[in-house]
């Protein structure tokens, strides 16, 4: 497709949803090995503030490339860490799939994330607009980018002990 | 006089006919004192409403017209710089029927108008104009309904606002702390310190919980274990404090210090030490973009941050390379910026080091900050029970000295807890 930005007719809008879903549930189950293992080495995991898309220069929730959510993934499994240990549970859906386009071998998918979280009894409700850079591998597809943007990203939070 | 009208009481602890001050003592604060909803509204009063409060940082308002959204206590402000370059503090309330006037949390304007009636104010909070004033008749006076303006004072571009038009000057209520203030500014590394974003998130807390956290160096080798693992070697004995020749030291007005890493406490000096590695990287990009090497160095010390953390009673510390606002919320909810801070005008690379930094260890996924977040609301979540113990601020009492300003004591010493809870007895006794 040499860069140009269309559809390809070959992407399996299902397949995709399929892999975001099996992401959601590795990370309902804590399978942070299995996580890592979705991954290409050069892109990033990313949770902005605010509705800025440069990254690199702004302050974000998390800014993580292969080596930080590699260490973030040792910190939650380490046992040291007081609010992992045990973590929140939590329970998500991933909807809302809309596939915006392929270029060259990246397919670019945004959906909606709600993800309820359990801690001493108390339920939270945080939702986020998810854009994905997947790109087919010979061991199947990866992700390259993951942006979880919340809603109220740029208001007040509340520490998070899992990933979105 | 009642701190608690809850009609079950949980336990021996019957507070009423007790004064706010007689649960401070000089080791030890009692329960009520993270719980009590009735004393949490005397503190908004009569602390809240009567300190020099922080409300924003100068770089976060920097031309004519910028505004951002604040708050004193629990009133919402709008920090605002007018046409002739003033900052003013104004409680978010049109006079007329109280709406807020501004939900935008950051920007420009001209102007604010409120977006029940019309009625408009200028920067400085005076009343332009109101729709149809007929009605009103020939006395309207508008300048006795401009928006209520806080007294505002600043400090090293720290902005602070305060109801109480009767208290001192803010550098006479920051004393010896100013020189600390300034200490800490270094980090600018030759360029102003500018705010490059922040982490925002809440604590179901009370908020001295807070209050007490962060000259707090105790906590931090327990609560922080996993963030120190995070690190390199080298950094990794960088915040292993307790090897070091630090001390916490009282300041007066319930201000404290925590020197951490005695080695950082200037950033101008020891200039000649090596470079760590982990910012060797930075310096060299710095040295690629034309710096020479005393800038380099200069600005890769800077980037690290300065090696203690301030206390200022009763909402804002200065931390190591950023700033932490605490605002009460409620009894037992409390919220919490942590602003961070970088060069302005300074080299990107610095800034972008100073973001990534920020972003390991503050906010809601740092590699701090939930650990933090989870003590506290442990905190909170016992005192549900024996309400009649008391909450221990002995530590270190046994070896405190006097320093230069005040009490002294070892690096893990409570002395800066005391520090606040001395001011919090003086203020909510009178």
């Amino acid at each position: 497709m040499n860069g140009i930005t269309t559809v390809d007719r070959d992407v399996d809008l299902q397949e995709l949803a399929a892999f975001v879903w099996r992401e959601a549930d590795i990370l309902d189950r804590c399978d942070y090995d299995a996580w890592l293992a979705l991954w290409t080495e050069d892109g990033h995991y990313i949770v902005p503030i605010g509705k800025g898309e440069n990254y690199e220069d702004q302050v974000n929730v998390c800014y993580d490339d292969a080596k930080m959510r590699k260490m973030r993934v040792e910190r939650f499994q380490q046992g040291f860490s007081i609010s992992s240990a045990p973590p929140a549970d939590t329970v998500r859906t991933v909807s809302r799939f809309v596939l915006q386009g392929a270029t060259g071998d990246e397919i670019l998918l945004n959906c909606a994330e709600h993800v309820v979280e359990n801690k001493f009894g108390r339920q939270r409700i945080y939702a986020a607009n998810l854009t994905y850079t997947l790109v087919r591998t010979g061991s199947g597809l990866r992700i390259r980018n993951k942006v979880a943007r919340l809603l109220n990203s740029d208001g007040e939070l509340t520490a998070f002990s899992y990933l979105f | 006089m009642s701190l608690d009208h809850s009609p079950v009481h949980h336990g021996p602890a019957h507070h009423s006919s007790v004064r706010p001050e007689d649960l401070v003592e000089h080791d030890r604060v009692q329960t009520p004192l993270y719980e009590d909803a009735a004393l949490f509204e005397q503190e908004m009063e009569k602390i809240f409403a009567h300190s020099w409060v922080f409300v924003a940082h100068g770089s976060e308002v920097p031309e004519k017209g910028s505004f951002i959204l604040s708050w004193v206590g629990q009133q919402p402000v709008i920090v605002v710089r007018d046409r002739k370059g003033d900052i003013n503090v104004l409680v978010n309330r049109c006079r007329h029927r109280a709406a807020t006037v501004c939900e935008v949390k950051k920007g420009k304007t001209s102007s604010f108008q409120c977006p029940y009636h019309g009625w408009g104010y200028g920067l400085d909070g005076s009343l332009r104009g109101v729709p149809y004033p007929e009605q009103y008749g020939k006395d309207f006076d508008k300048s006795a309904l401009g928006m209520k303006a806080l007294r505002v004072e600043s400090y090293q571009n720290m902005i602070f606002a305060t109801l109480d038009d009767g208290i001192e000057p803010l550098v006479d209520f920051l004393g010896p702390a100013k020189k600390w203030i300034d200490l800490f500014m270094k980090q600018g590394g030759g360029y102003p310190v500018k705010v490059l974003g922040e982490h925002q998130f809440t604590v179901p807390m009370n908020w001295k919980i807070q209050l007490e956290n962060t000259t707090d160096a105790y906590h931090f080798p327990v609560v922080h274990k996993s963030f120190i693992q995070s690190l390199d070697k080298e950094a990794e004995a960088t915040f292993n404090f307790f090897d070091k020749a630090g001390f916490v030291e009282d300041l007066g007005n319930g201000h404290s210090v925590a020197v951490m890493i005695p080695e950082l406490i200037d950033l101008d000096e020891n200039l000649d030490d090596p470079i760590p590695e982990r910012f060797e990287e930075l310096a060299q990009a710095l040295r690629d973009e034309g710096f020479d090497e005393p800038r380099v160095r200069k600005i890769v010390r800077a980037t690290g941050g300065a090696g203690f953390n301030l206390n200022l009673f009763p909402n804002v510390s200065l931390s190591l390379a950023f700033f932490r606002v605490l605002r009460p919320v409620g009894v037992k909810e409390t919220a919490i910026r942590h602003v961070c801070l970088g060069m302005d005008g300074g080299p990107a690379a610095a800034n972008r080091m100073r973001i990534r930094l920020q972003e390991h260890f503050q906010g809601p996924m740092g590699f701090g900050t939930p650990d933090d977040a989870e003590v506290w609301e442990r905190v909170q979540r016992g005192t549900l029970g024996g309400k009649d113990l008391p909450i221990l601020v002995n530590r270190g009492l046994v070896d405190e000295v006097p320093g230069v300003d005040g009490p002294r004591g070892h690096l893990s010493a409570e002395t800066g807890m005391r520090a606040s809870y001395q001011m919090w007895k003086r203020m909510m006794a009178q």
